[in-house]
């Protein structure tokens, strides 16, 4: 049954990849962008990788789309015509990488295989020692923000570069409201009724259920990235709903630098503090008496500075595009 | 035994709905006929559905889950279908279409 469920999904998967590539409209293309990332949620589902199912969810499906529908409404959705670009190179490097990658897969070890090299590395350890050490039931949530803590802390850097990246490329530095033609996007939906009213009953529920990922990330699917998208997107609603000047009273743009720096130094201030209590950088065995207490508070930390600077860094960049005019 | 004939009546009647929402969608010959296929029935397979799998799963939270799952597609579907028709509406006027030309329609 679920062999079945898979093929169906991934043959979807496919259609609409291709439908992706050949279609001139952007917005089609945004909304079948989309539809993949939903497919490729509930192919992780099927995986039982629920953690990756509701990221790719929330950031896939959600965040992605709203920001490249922002990006189209500063350019159109018409594709550019790209006439005399000579093909054969770009074609000729698509080949041989699925080529390569087809290649690969002839010597991948089978789906589920106990025997396979990934299942045998440090993956039984974890497996193992999170119950003793750490006494977290979601092993992922174990991995990500206890054993991996270091990989996790790139990560966060990462999208925090992201953030000032987008920030600094695209954002007016102080944004001017007021300007002629920028009343539609200020204005938001607030003539539409039944969408605004509908939107802001569920914003609530969203923000909640982002603090539930949130704090139930060490028990079930769930963590600091999920939590951050979705709480994210609750607050990207309020700005569609009521206007981009009302999304931004309610986070300024010093309160969102705060959050993505302060995200990020959350969870550096946790590892130094390891490192003042006597352990190494990110040990947070030391943090508390009780070193299995220590490690839940440490990840519990360590996940909330995950979150903020997530939240943080996506309303950034979504009032990035918000802000800009649209090209003539 | 009772419960599980309701439940898949419920399930076939179900996937019926959201079929022939499908197949209205794809066949019928202009944005606003077709948003009214998929969006009617897609509601009220939504409803079948979901039906048919609480009674599968019985007292338990997993009903209760299911019930604010079909709260939420009550609110967001007629939603959705409401602010599409009220973009093709605004949009009418211009030059280029807003949704894409229709395939599948003979028409």
């Amino acid at each position: 049954m679920i062999t079945a469920f898979g093929f169906v999904l991934l043959t979807l998967l496919v259609v609409t990849a291709v439908a992706i590539v050949v279609t001139p409209n952007l917005f089609v293309a945004v909304m079948l962008m989309s539809i993949f990332s939903l497919l490729m949620a509930a192919t992780f589902f099927l995986l039982d990788a629920a953690d990756v199912a509701l990221t790719e969810a929330a950031i896939g499906a959600g965040m992605s789309t709203i920001l490249f529908l922002g990006a189209l409404a500063l350019m159109g959705e018409r594709e550019a015509k790209q006439a005399g670009r000579q093909r054969w190179l770009p074609l000729a490097v698509i080949a041989l990488t699925a080529f390569t990658v087809i290649y690969a897969t002839f010597d991948k070890p089978r789906l589920g295989d106990p025997a396979a090299p990934v299942h045998q590395h440090v993956a039984p350890w974890y497996l193992e020692q999170t119950p003793v050490l750490m006494e977290v039931s979601n092993v992922v949530t174990a991995v990500l923000a206890g054993f991996r803590a270091y990989d996790t802390l790139g990560e966060v850097l990462v999208i925090l570069t992201a953030g000032i990246g987008v920030m600094l490329i695209l954002a007016n530095g102080r944004p001017d409201l007021s300007r002629q033609g920028r009343a539609s996007a200020s204005v938001g939906l607030r003539h539409h009724l039944i969408p605004r009213v509908v939107g802001q009953l569920l914003i609530p529920f969203i923000v909640l259920f982002g603090l539930y990922l949130q704090f139930h990330g060490e028990f079930g699917p769930g963590g600091g990235f999920q939590a951050g998208a979705i709480i994210a997107v609750g607050i990207v609603l309020h700005a569609l709903l009521e206007g981009e000047a009302a999304g931004r009273a309610i986070l300024p743009t010093p309160v969102l630098v705060g959050l993505m720096t302060g995200g990020a130094l959350l969870f550096c201030a946790v590892g130094f503090a390891g490192m003042l209590l006597g352990g190494n950088f990110l040990d947070y065995a030391v943090l508390a008496a009780n070193p299995v207490a220590g490690q839940q508070l440490g990840i519990h930390l360590v996940e909330a500075g995950v979150g903020i600077t997530v939240t943080g860094t996506l309303v950034a960049a979504f009032h990035a595009f918000a802000d800009r005019e649209p090209a003539a | 035994m009772i419960v599980d004939v309701i439940s898949f009546v419920l399930l076939a009647l179900g996937a019926f709905f959201v079929f022939m929402g499908g197949l209205g969608a794809l066949r019928l010959p202009d944005l606003y006929t077709r948003m009214h296929a998929a969006s009617l029935t897609d509601s009220l397979g939504t409803i079948l559905t979901l039906g048919g799998i609480m009674l599968q799963s019985g007292w338990s939270l997993a009903t209760v889950k299911l019930l604010t799952i079909l709260f939420f597609l009550m609110m967001t579907g007629p939603t959705a279908s409401y602010a599409l028709a009220n973009a093709a509406l605004l949009s009418r006027d211009d030059d280029a279409p807003a949704l894409p030309p229709a395939t599948g329609g003979r028409e």
